[in-house]
């Protein structure tokens, strides 16, 4: 209990003027502190990992299907295996926090575009498939292997169908967030979905750069995963920046406690990996320029990861606080109320 | 503007009862929890989980959740309560108890966010967890402005006040409601309990009701209370907004952000030689 949540709920101000309670910033009324939400029940490493894998997944979809019209095999098998393998992960991930994983096809049961999940079930049921064919053609005609007939086609057409989906599963996870009521994750709803894709796209841009150093390929196959880790990195944090500006009190969570660590932890990752990004376009000599690469790819994918980490936990932590339910829906009130005695005066 | 009045009709039940609802008159409330008791006897609700004393007044229940479809909050305020010239014991100290339970909203998040279509409005605008569908995604859990539905640990699924269907449907009144001695709860039609209830607060000195305006951010309560101090003493959310109002906002943003997604990997590709 903290020194504001007092066992009879009211507040100091509240003794000094019964009639008209008036609930300042640092004081407010709760019922023995405890939370007015029940808390989210999802669990880290699952959702937050879910959240990651399926940017990671949506931005490698979309790198996958550039690198294949530009010619470019080793970007193109590096983010079409990334994507599908991104995406399978994502979907353990998904089944795995289920209370009761056996029921994952009820999923399926219906279609509400009023539920993210259902919509996203629906979606994912479409992309998996797609970024699943995109891989497997693509590597079949790597090995060597003999050339079965319609590979290519039926390569183009699912590597352009998981490219047009990809950035809606790179961001339908923001609206699933966003609606519901935990205070940081609702407020913060108009730029979410620019985090996500943003970071997605820096995810991705960023398994590029890894893969392709580590394959060996020539410098310019890097080049569009060089170009996108950076504008997505861009994105990221201008969004995050614009959203956390914007919020008053419901940005708090995202700078404290784990959730604070985590979103520090993403922004050193995405600046020292962009910068790394930047030098690797250097002309440098071809191990270095390799090792700088990848070592960049490497924090590019952790910040991007780190960033959904930093925002699940700061929704968790918002719901768990009554303070950021209870202050902002009393302002609400108050301004309502001011709004009508002054629209009568 | 959607109908927001008749939650029933808008989901598709032709011929239905007449909403049902409960008022839960908190001013009348002895904190007996005979309906804590009664609702878990009726809907076989298993122990919330070992013998916990909360320290929290007389409530050793703490909050709604899986396993606790009535709560009844206990809050010891210290506020002048004699009347003025009145004689004998009694000082400064009052007490409030309030039995809590869903708000059966008209327009409910958890049904709205629920992917398998569990969660289901039934025709006397209640809403309610079909179990035998629930995958215990936990989507309902946060989506509720109320903190009352939640998932049960070691069955997985999500479980909440049913306004006792299975009784409602054969005219008897729900099991809380039937074991209150002081009308504290009270169940009916809907539309009977509000004029009930605006009659009521008019008796009470510093009453106030919630939850029974259909113009609020869910669109009005099922289940709607007359308080006698701030809803957040209780618990309850000052201001509770349904949090798919926004949704087709968010969808436009998500959109966007899409279109925006495609247009850098673009952008990555034209900067490319």
């Amino acid at each position: 209990m903290t020194t504001t949540d007092r066992p009879n709920g009211s507040s100091f101000q509240r003794k000094q003027k019964a009639e008209r309670p008036m609930v300042p910033k640092a004081e407010f009324g709760s019922y023995y502190g405890s939370p007015v939400l029940n808390p989210p029940v999802w669990e880290s490493p699952d959702i937050p990992g879910y959240l990651f894998l399926g940017g990671l997944a949506g931005g490698s979809s979309l790198l996958g299907a550039g690198a294949s019209l530009t010619g470019r095999p080793a970007l193109a098998a590096v983010t079409k295996s990334g994507a599908i393998a991104g995406a399978a992960l994502s979907m353990y991930f998904l089944v795995h926090d289920l209370g009761r994983p056996a029921r994952f096809l009820n999923m399926l049961r219906v279609f509400k575009v009023t539920s993210p999940m259902s919509v996203g079930s629906w979606l994912l049921a479409a992309y998996v498939p797609a970024a699943g064919v995109a891989a497997a053609t693509d590597l079949w005609g790597m090995a060597g292997l003999r050339d079965l007939p319609g590979r290519r086609l039926l390569g183009a057409a699912s590597t352009a169908g998981a490219a047009v989906l990809g950035p809606f599963v790179a961001s339908y996870t923001a609206a699933l967030i966003s609606d519901t009521a935990v205070p940081s994750w609702h407020d913060g709803y108009p730029e979410m979905p620019f985090i996500f894709t943003g970071s997605g796209a820096m995810a991705a841009g960023g398994l590029g750069l890894l893969g392709t150093s580590v394959l060996g390929a020539s410098a310019g196959e890097a080049v569009p995963a060089r170009n996108l880790a950076l504008l997505g990195a861009a994105m990221e944090s201008a969004a995050m920046r614009r959203m956390t500006r914007r919020l008053t009190l419901t940005a708090e969570p995202f700078a404290t406690g784990r959730a604070g660590k985590y979103v520090k932890a993403a922004k050193i990752l995405a600046g020292l990996g962009a910068a790394g990004t930047v030098a690797s376009a250097f002309p440098l000599p071809v191990r270095a320029r390799r090792a700088v690469a990848a070592v960049s790819g490497v924090a590019l994918v952790a910040g991007s990861a780190c960033t959904r980490w930093g925002i699940f936990h700061a929704g968790v932590a918002s719901a768990e606080d009554p303070k950021y339910t209870v202050i902002p829906q009393r302002e609400r009130l108050e301004s309502e109320a001011a709004g009508h005695a002054g629209s009568k005066g | 503007m959607t109908e927001t009045t008749d939650p029933a009709s808008r989901s598709g039940y032709a011929d239905h009862p007449p909403r049902m609802g409960f008022f839960t008159d908190t001013s009348v409330c002895i904190g007996c929890k005979a309906c804590e008791v009664a609702c878990k006897e009726w809907n076989g609700v298993p122990s919330a989980g070992g013998r916990d004393l909360l320290g929290l007044s007389y409530d050793n229940t703490g909050g709604l959740g899986a396993d606790t479809w009535r709560h009844v909050a206990f809050i010891e305020q210290t506020k002048p309560m004699r009347q003025e010239g009145a004689d004998g014991p009694g000082g400064d100290m009052r007490w409030l108890m309030a039995s809590d339970v869903c708000k059966h909203c008209t327009n409910a998040a958890c049904l709205d966010v629920c992917p398998t279509g569990s969660l289901f409005r039934t025709e006397f605008g209640t809403v309610v967890v079909q179990e035998d569908i629930c995958n215990g995604c936990g989507y309902c859990v946060p989506a509720c402005p109320y903190g009352v539905i939640d998932r049960r640990e070691d069955d997985g699924r999500a479980w909440k006040c049913t306004m006792c269907y299975d009784r409602i449907g054969d005219g008897l009144e729900p099991a809380c409601a039937k074991a209150c001695p002081t009308d504290s709860i009270q169940y009916g039609p809907l539309e009977e309990l509000r004029e009930r209830a605006a009659a009521r607060v008019e008796e009470v000195d510093g009453a106030r009701l919630y939850g029974d305006d259909p113009s609020d951010g869910v669109g009005g309560d099922g289940a709607f209370f007359l308080l006698l101090d701030e809803p957040e003493v209780y618990g309850l959310p000052p201001d509770p907004v349904v949090t798919t109002r926004d949704l087709p906002s968010m969808w436009r943003h998500v959109g966007a952000a899409a279109g925006v997604m495609a247009a850098l990997a673009v952008a990555a590709f034209g900067g490319a030689k």
